[in-house]
């Protein structure tokens, strides 16, 4: 028996016991049963099998321990108030912000992280692995981790743009349509149904083969493509809060549509705003990189995510996934703001479940 | 019944409607091209002789809404004119592809819909429980993997590690229906992960509104068994959003179709509508594009018909 599997199913054993002794049920009847499953499993797959597991729960433990750090250093710096919202997040949360905080630092400091330039090439097409370069070369032998950095700045710089170019549109026209109603509300409505009937990538791609895959015309295509689902929210929102009489009394004292917006509605309705940014970010990013890999997104020699997938796929088939690296950047970061959202949303609605 | 009948009536009507204002919104963007299709198929160096010859065979000399209406007519019958990269006529090219896409949608819901949706009601049944997190952690994660990743990570454990199936979806030559089903295997199971996810989750919100309605609670403290809780009492009820849940679901299918194809090279009207937009192939887009917001209202009507026929209360709106 290896020295591997011995250590293995001892500090399993270990671990259920200091749980049952500590009386912790629930962590005691996972270690347990995942000891039971070992079994069958050791027998089936072998040692592989039995390593695979204790690799995906040292990476778990390594990320849950980030993510608990990276929460209690938040709560320290930031002031009370925020720390006293903070504390209350679960793991998942703080492993979104650790996330989204690593992305940021990688895409506003691309060019002193990286090594190389985004398009020097430095040695031949797919080059593996060395001191020099982390993750090999691509297809043309440009330093593949310099160009996922990079990549970080491009890729999420675009999608944060058009983001926030449909967040704009969409609440502006969802606030004046609550505030004014009538034949515009009407107006908006209809047309924000419309658009919401084509399907988003379908849209997209319309757009982009008439006006040339340009980056303007991929953050105006999103924007007209997302802007009615953030309409329909902040439509939803406001109208809850312009029926409340302290809007009927600002009214009444004489202020003007834009006060009303900008002083009454907004601070009260930010949450769920904020929340939905959120959501519609995951939406265009994926959108946006789904475009690139088609080719139609941003242009090389520019590095972006998704066109990098596409352009060394072909790694694939001999099973090196130096290809897939892009892409799990792609959904971690996705996963990362979902993480956060689903906190936001849960602590904003009140919604406890049963 | 007659209620009924003019309730679906009206809602046909106005999907109608809505597809109207859609293909007016897909052909009249052409229009916005810098110039019209004749320049920007020919380029900057085009000669005046050239585009006059060309505009010519394309009509493009008759006013734009006349072109509209022989378009939207040619449409309705199935014909979308010629492309023009290859002058081949666009139906002839569209409609195996058609039936392709089709087959591997249909194959990825027969999957994905049972799955799903007894997932989504064990899930919701354990709420809170360990499994729950879980699979709420495991759909979060498929939801938000771009389809490339999901279709890349399966071709490389299923097709170069195990070479179980085929990596690419060829369907070139005589093939019998397993085979068929062998090849396009890892498509179809990419669609289904995403697909799953996204149902499970609706399922499982649908399933635990209901069960925190005041007569579930009723029927609980009477001492109803919990398995004759779910399916005499909640499940009537359920079909409505469960449909709703269904149909949305297929419609996203409609998007998530495109990128599969291109990463599996499978020959579908997805595959065809990505090589038309980059060669700039307007009357192929157009098509393609029409036919996409058709299904996907049409799916949208669908889940609209089906939660007025299970829901009583739809039928007499306030």
């Amino acid at each position: 028996m290896e020295l591997f599997v011995i250590l293995y199913f001892a500090s399993l054993i270990i671990a259920s016991c200091i749980a049952a002794y500590l009386q912790r049920r629930g962590v005691f009847m996972t270690v347990f049963s995942l000891t039971l499953a070992s079994f069958v499993l050791g027998i089936v797959g072998g040692v592989g099998a039995l390593r695979f597991v204790a690799m995906s729960a040292g990476i778990l433990a390594f990320a849950a321990g980030i993510s608990y750090a990276f929460k209690e250093f938040l709560v320290i710096i930031t002031p009370k108030n925020t720390s006293k919202e903070l504390k209350t997040a679960p793991l998942t949360a703080a492993f979104g912000m650790f996330v989204i905080f690593t992305y940021a630092i990688a895409g506003i400091f691309a060019p002193w992280i990286a090594p190389y330039g985004e398009s020097e090439v430095i040695s031949s097409a797919f080059a593996p692995a060395d001191e020099n370069m982390l993750l090999g070369a691509d297809q043309l032998g440009r330093d593949m981790f310099s160009r996922i950095i990079f990549g970080a700045r491009n890729t999420v710089g675009l999608a944060l743009v058009a983001t926030l170019a449909a967040f704009f549109m969409g609440a502006l026209a969802g606030l004046l349509a609550a505030v004014k109603g009538g034949w515009f509300d009407q107006f908006m409505g209809r047309f924000a149904d419309v658009i919401m009937s084509i399907p988003s990538l379908i849209f997209a791609l319309l757009m982009l083969s008439i006006f040339g895959p340009q980056i303007s015309v991929i953050i105006i295509a999103v924007a007209i493509i997302y802007a009615p689902r953030v309409f329909r929210l902040t439509r939803a929102v406001a109208g809850n809060v312009v029926v409340m009489d302290y809007i009927e009394a600002a009214k009444l004292r004489g202020e003007g549509d834009w006060y009303l917006i900008r002083r009454e509605i907004l601070p009260n309705s930010t949450a769920p705003l904020v929340a939905e940014f959120g959501l519609e970010f995951c939406f265009v990013f994926l959108l946006v990189a789904g475009l690139s890999f088609l080719g139609l997104g941003i242009q090389p020699p520019t590095a972006d995510w998704g066109s990098m997938v596409r352009e060394n796929a072909t790694l694939i088939s001999f099973g090196d996934i130096t290809p897939l690296i892009p892409a799990a950047a792609i959904a971690l970061l996705t996963v990362a703001v979902n993480f956060v959202v689903d906190w936001m949303l849960w602590r904003s609605s009140g919604l406890k479940e049963m | 019944m007659g209620d009924i009948v003019t309730l679906i009536a009206k809602r046909l009507g106005l999907g109608l409607i809505t597809l109207l204002i859609i293909s007016i919104i897909i052909f009249f963007m052409v229009e916005l091209l810098p110039g019209d299709i004749a320049q920007a198929v020919l380029g900057q160096g085009a000669t005046e002789e050239n585009l006059a010859a060309l505009r010519e065979q394309m009509g493009l000399n008759k006013p734009s809404i006349v072109r509209y209406f022989e378009w939207l007519g040619g449409a309705v019958v199935g014909d979308f004119g010629e492309s023009i990269v290859t002058g081949e006529r666009v139906s002839a090219v569209i409609s195996d592809r058609l039936v392709n896409t089709l087959f591997l949608a249909a194959y990825a819901a027969v999957i994905a819909v049972p799955f799903a949706i007894t997932l989504g009601i064990i899930v919701a049944l354990l709420r809170n429980t360990l499994f729950d997190r879980v699979a709420n952690v495991l759909t979060l994660t498929s939801i938000s993997s771009p389809e490339f990743f999901l279709g890349y990570v399966l071709i490389l454990f299923l097709a170069v590690k195990s070479s179980a199936f085929p990596a690419i979806a060829s369907l070139s030559g005589d093939l019998s229906f397993g085979e068929l089903l062998h090849r396009t295997f890892l498509p179809a199971l990419t669609l289904v992960l995403v697909v799953t996810a996204h149902m499970m989750r609706m399922t499982r919100a649908a399933i635990i509104n209901l069960l925190a309605s005041p007569y579930i609670e009723m029927a609980r403290l009477k001492g109803t068994p919990p398995w004759k809780v779910i399916v005499k009492h909640a499940l009537p009820n359920a079909w409505a959003p469960i449909i709703n849940v269904v149909a949305l679901n297929l419609a996203y299918l409609i998007t998530g179709v495109v990128l599969v194809e291109v990463v599996f090279v499978y020959p579908g009207i997805g595959q065809s509508l990505v090589d038309a937009v980059s060669k700039r192939d307007f009357p192929v887009v157009q098509a393609c594009c029409l036919i996409f917001a058709a299904t996907f209202i049409l799916l949208n009507l669908a889940a609209d018909v089906g939660a007025i026929l299970t829901n009583p209360r739809l039928r007499h709106p306030k």
